[in-house]
């Protein structure tokens, strides 16, 4: 609805020719309160590719590459030499592929583990420190969200290809999958409570079942994404922590090894999916 | 000094199709912080768009222009190469101009 | 010779494809240990809300709709049964009843202390023909007071289900409100008189 706005301010110019689309975003507006479900799906449909175009996102994908190509740090070097997946420096088609197994940290990686990783490896800055902002708040913003989306843009268009080829990466898969369905908290849920079922919906907000390969590729692959009710880009490890929040957990550790498994898991249920990140959405 | 703008402007038929992805917070001055005080206005108030010389664009937002704002429009007379320039004041008196060459 | 080289790599390969994947028990339990590890206290939510109860731990073995033996849903229906409290006045107030319904917060960590605790029905059901922002987690309950009428079995049978839904159906997707001392006596009547209340808007 934040889109309708922008053009409602243009009618106060001269042009006048930005009528239509506010004509249009109206009756959008008001057709999507009409009975029938699946017409309400097309339209929202319809309005999400109106607005597709200005995704804010890109402005994080350029803050990001700023702040890849410079020398931070007690070792004042750049990130232009972190090694991703698929070789020190290429961040071409490597959120495709994560999380991996990486041999020089022993562990399996997402990519924000991985950023975290070079942050201390290559440019001297203490864990503590590279994990200390991970989601932007109203009072600062977060360089993690920019980094995130500037190296998943470079996978716009490649499809999701996690491999379980080490052993690690397969348990981390078998841990995920059992976390996927560990019910708790005072309410009973578990992430499979939402996300286990074809066709769900709370309130009007649609559920993937992430168990099901078609939804599991439509859902992963718009994450990270410009979330326009948080004015900011929230990635993978946010979208983790919230769902966990609204579970009634406790607070998921940003880069914890739960987090890294579960995005394993989803991940690879994802595979075959066309990446279409950093999204918009509402 | 604010992030910079994303423009991209390209021939459309016989017009200019300029897309500006503004980075800006748009306060609206309505909004409260956990404290309960109000969070003050801050929001841009003037876009131009110049064009060799000449403003083919001028608008006055308000604050119920949402935030990163997104803003799409097309005017006649410009040829690929040529540049336009978009520039927008806030409430704060803060400025930012940026420009983009026309593409085919 | 150089055939013989070529296979027994191969061989050890799938070998030992097969046997690195986690046993059941050994999946079980680090992945019990590693979610233990992985999370903060924060706000009101304790490290304690991840130790999970007899109901929480059996569920957890189950995808939702793989059909669960008999002896085990009969065990853990009978035991929550068991465990419900009834107030004296089963039927409270419908309207105070849907404003419960549409709350939807309580019990986040980012929620305060003085932040509502509701039941967020409207969530997963449908319920009054009015509110059209309605989940469909759980099955329409639009009707329901309507269909069934308003005896007292009906409104114990009502009121046992939000108290604790695991007493009828075993690892159900809906919260145990009452068990769990989710909500209160009031606000459980009062939801129990939203659905079963001829004069509500569910039942209109």
């Amino acid at each position: 609805m934040e889109r309708a706005a922008v053009v409602r301010a243009d009618n106060k110019d001269k042009g006048g020719n930005m009528l239509k689309p506010y004509l249009v975003a109206a009756v959008l507006l008001a057709t999507a309160g009409a009975a029938n479900a699946q017409n309400t799906q097309q339209e929202i449909e319809r309005y999400r590719q109106m607005i597709a175009d200005g995704n804010p996102a890109e402005l994080y994908e350029a803050k990001g590459e700023g702040i890849w190509k410079q020398k931070r740090g007690p070792k004042q070097v750049s990130l232009e030499q972190c090694d991703l997946g698929l070789g020190a420096g290429v961040v071409k088609g490597v959120y495709a592929q994560l999380p991996r197994y990486f041999k020089d940290a022993d562990r399996v990686m997402d990519l924000e583990t991985r950023l975290v990783h070079c942050m201390v490896s290559l440019q001297g800055i203490s864990e503590a420190d590279a994990k200390r902002n991970p989601f932007s708040t109203a009072d600062r913003t977060s360089d993690m969200e920019s980094l995130v989306s500037f190296v998943t843009a470079e996978s716009k268009g490649v499809k999701m290809n996690v491999s379980l080829s080490h052993q690690k990466e397969r348990e981390m898969y078998q841990l995920g999958e059992k976390m996927f369905y560990f019910r708790g908290g005072p309410y009973d849920f578990s992430c499979a409570t939402c996300h286990g079922e074809d066709a769900k919906r709370i309130r009007l907000q649609d559920l993937p079942n992430l168990t099901n390969a078609k939804d599991a590729q439509r859902a992963y692959t718009t994450w990270p994404a410009y979330r326009v009710s948080q004015s900011t880009v929230r990635t993978f490890q946010w979208r983790l922590f919230d769902c966990f929040r609204q579970q009634r957990f406790p607070a998921l550790e940003f880069t914890s090894d739960a987090s890294v498994a579960l995005t394993t898991f989803l991940a690879k249920n994802a595979n075959g999916g066309t990446l279409a990140a950093p999204a918009l959405k509402r | 000094m604010a992030d910079p703008m994303k423009i991209r402007a390209a021939m459309l038929g016989d017009k200019v199709e300029v897309k500006v992805l503004m980075s800006h917070i748009m306060e609206t001055g309505q909004r409260k912080d956990a404290k309960g005080a109000s969070i003050p206005a801050h929001f841009i108030q003037n876009v131009t768009a110049v064009h060799n010389g000449k403003t083919v664009l001028s608008a006055q937002w308000g604050p119920a222009v949402s935030t990163n704002p997104f803003l799409s429009f097309r005017f006649k007379g410009g040829k690929a190469g040529e540049k336009v320039a978009i520039t927008w004041t806030d409430n704060k008196g803060d400025k930012r101009t940026d420009e983009a060459t026309i593409s085919a | 010779m150089k055939t013989n080289l070529i296979l027994v790599p191969a061989a050890v390969l799938v070998l030992a494809g097969c046997a690195t994947s986690l046993s059941e028990g050994e999946a079980q339990q680090r992945s019990l240990s590693m979610m233990k590890s992985s999370f903060k206290a924060q706000g009101q939510a304790s490290l304690a809300r991840l130790d999970q109860d007899e109901v929480q731990a059996i569920c957890s073995k189950y995808r939702p709709g793989e059909s669960i033996p008999k002896e085990v849903t009969e065990k853990i229906e009978k035991a929550q049964f068991a465990a419900i409290k009834y107030p004296a006045k089963l039927m409270g107030n419908w309207q105070a009843g849907e404003r419960v319904a549409q709350i939807g917060t309580g019990f986040q960590f980012s929620d305060g202390p003085s932040a509502p605790v509701g039941a967020n029905c409207y969530a997963c059901h449908q319920m009054s023909k009015q509110e059209i922002s309605y989940g469909t987690i759980g099955p329409s309950l639009y009707q329901y007071g309507k269909l069934r009428g308003v005896s007292e079995p009906m409104q114990k049978y009502t009121y046992g289900k939000i108290y604790n839904s695991n007493a009828y159906s075993a690892c159900s997707n809906m919260p145990r409100f009452g068990h769990n001392k989710i909500l209160t006596e009031a606000q459980m009547a009062d939801l129990t008189a939203l659905l079963l209340d001829p004069a509500s808007p569910v039942n209109q």
